[in-house]
């Protein structure tokens, strides 16, 4: 009986090991979760903004929007969205007189999951800037700032320390929720750990190996995020 | 043309857009969706929202009497065993619980029958192990899974309870496990009865992972059957959507209930 590779070889980069099918898994687990958390974050600022300000048409089309996604598992969604969306897209070109396409599987994963995430992101950023005392937003309309200028200058700042934990939160599950992207059958890094299992029976070894990976973007996302925290919080006084 | 047209074009143009999509909407749900599957698939519908409920409750409970030890050690074990605790959270919740089914499922799942091969005896004695349903597997990665995040949660809400209190009941004589039974548990759980609901929600729409394991819940019905056997997609899933949605919010009014039932000082 011939030698089988056993656990160090076998996650060898090249044909004999199965290293670079898990990094590149990983890779573009990292590449979704990045473009579906600036996705997320865009939709959470614009809808945070108009949910303080905006008009009670507005304000209702939010709330059903961040009540709903957050009521309904993200599988669920997952595999809604994914399915509806291609269908309808495909729909949409056959009557306008295209061809059907394959939509791609990475764009339609970065879309589904920052349209999650945006509802997630809408209302930690909504309670964030709650939080500003309205004293300092009158102050800078006194001085005749635009609405941009405002923004920019005492919204977003102040914010920020508020926002941080919540935002480093969501950043945490996103990239673990890019794992369901895998039951939809796009190539991340938790399908390409389970067909690696799958061929070679070493479940323990991958599935270890993987957990590895998603631990160590955990821990150091964790220790980035305490220092951009520290970075938005400098001139505040120091608690405990 | 002023600001002031301008938004009120913009406006209408919302509410236009707003009432075509709920008119297609209700189109499609009156007219072209299709809803004659329900009547044939409806026990088995049952069964799986009796399996969904099942794996959400136990779990939600086993997790939670892990998670107290695993919050207690961290706070006043000896150290090695706090360290222990602490990596178990870490590792819980810095890595995906799809992950962490899939290597219970198929890592454990596939180690009984290996031992087997190696101890005919572990055949004879454990079969009922290596014939355990895929349910039991799902339920172990969810407990685990549930006490890890609530493990930290638990560990912040014993450091939260007073120092004074704990020694106040210890001034009474109290004995180490009547301080933590009558005084420091039920403070630290009225601590964190508000997070708590937000797990419980967070554990009730992580179930459906299950049915990547071929357990036969709500969305192990609706995937694995509903759609395999008729071809329909959206209306099953919607379906499920609105279940999720409905427990959900039977679950935040619950906890709600609970909270004004827990007396407080204000």
């Amino acid at each position: 009986m011939s030698a089988k590779p056993g656990f160090p070889e076998i996650l060898a980069l090249g044909p004999t090991g199965y290293g670079d099918e898990l990094l590149w898994g990983a890779a573009m687990s990292l590449a979704i979760a990045l473009l579906a958390y600036a996705l997320g974050l865009l939709i959470g600022t614009i809808g945070a903004l108009c949910k303080l300000n905006g008009s009670l048409l507005t304000r209702s089309i939010l709330e059903g929007y961040t009540t709903l996604v957050r009521a309904v598992p993200e599988l669920i969604l997952i595999l809604i969205l994914y399915y509806a969306g291609t269908a309808t897209l495909n729909h949409l070109l056959e009557s306008a007189g295209y061809e059907a396409m394959a939509i791609n599987g990475f764009a339609a994963a970065v879309l589904v999951l920052g349209f999650v995430q945006g509802a997630y992101s809408t209302e930690v950023l909504r309670a964030a800037m709650q939080a500003i005392p309205s004293g300092q937003i009158e102050a800078a309309k006194a001085y005749g700032m635009s609405p941009w200028l405002i923004f920019r200058r005492i919204t977003l700042p102040a914010m920020l320390p508020f926002a941080i934990p919540g935002l480093a939160n969501l950043w945490l599950i996103v990239t673990k929720d890019t794992a369901l992207i895998a039951v939809v059958g796009y190539t991340e890094l938790a399908l390409a750990t389970r067909q690696a299992a799958g061929n070679t029976k070493l479940y323990f070894t991958f599935f270890i190996s993987a957990g590895v990976i998603y631990l160590i973007i955990t821990l150091v996302s964790q220790k980035g995020f305490a220092l951009l925290e520290r970075r938005v919080r400098r001139g505040q006084r120091q608690l405990a | 043309m002023n600001t002031g047209t301008l938004k009120l074009i913009a406006k209408s143009l919302v509410v236009a857009l707003l009432l075509l999509l709920l008119a297609g909407l209700l189109y499609w749900l009156f007219f072209a969706s299709r809803w004659d599957w329900i009547g044939k698939y409806l026990p088995l519908l049952l069964n799986g929202l009796w399996l969904t409920l099942l794996l959400w409750v136990l779990s939600c409970i086993l997790g939670m009497i892990l998670a107290i030890p695993i919050g207690l050690v961290q706070v006043t074990g000896p150290r090695w065993l706090g360290a222990i605790a602490r990596g178990f959270c870490t590792v819980i919740r810095g890595t995906p619980l799809l992950l962490q089914l899939w290597l219970i499922y198929f890592g454990l799942g596939s180690l009984f029958p290996q031992i087997a091969q190696v101890y005919p005896e572990f055949r004879q004695d454990f079969m009922w192990l290596i014939r355990l349903d895929a349910f039991w597997y799902a339920l172990l990665a969810f407990t685990l899974s549930f006490a890890g995040y609530e493990g930290e949660i638990m560990r912040g809400a014993f450091l939260g309870v007073p120092r004074g209190e704990l020694e106040a009941a210890r001034a009474f004589g109290m004995s180490p496990w009547t301080v933590l039974t009558r005084v420091w548990f039920p403070r630290a759980v009225r601590l964190v009865l508000p997070t708590l609901a937000g797990e419980v929600v967070l554990q009730l729409k992580a179930t459906p992972l299950a049915m990547t394991v071929t357990v036969m819940d709500l969305a192990g019905v609706v995937r694995n059957r509903i759609t395999q056997d008729t071809y329909i997609v959206y209306e099953p899933l919607m379906l499920l959507a609105v279940i999720y949605m409905i427990l959900t919010f039977i679950a935040v009014w619950a906890f709600g209930y609970l909270e004004r039932r827990v007396p407080t000082k204000r």
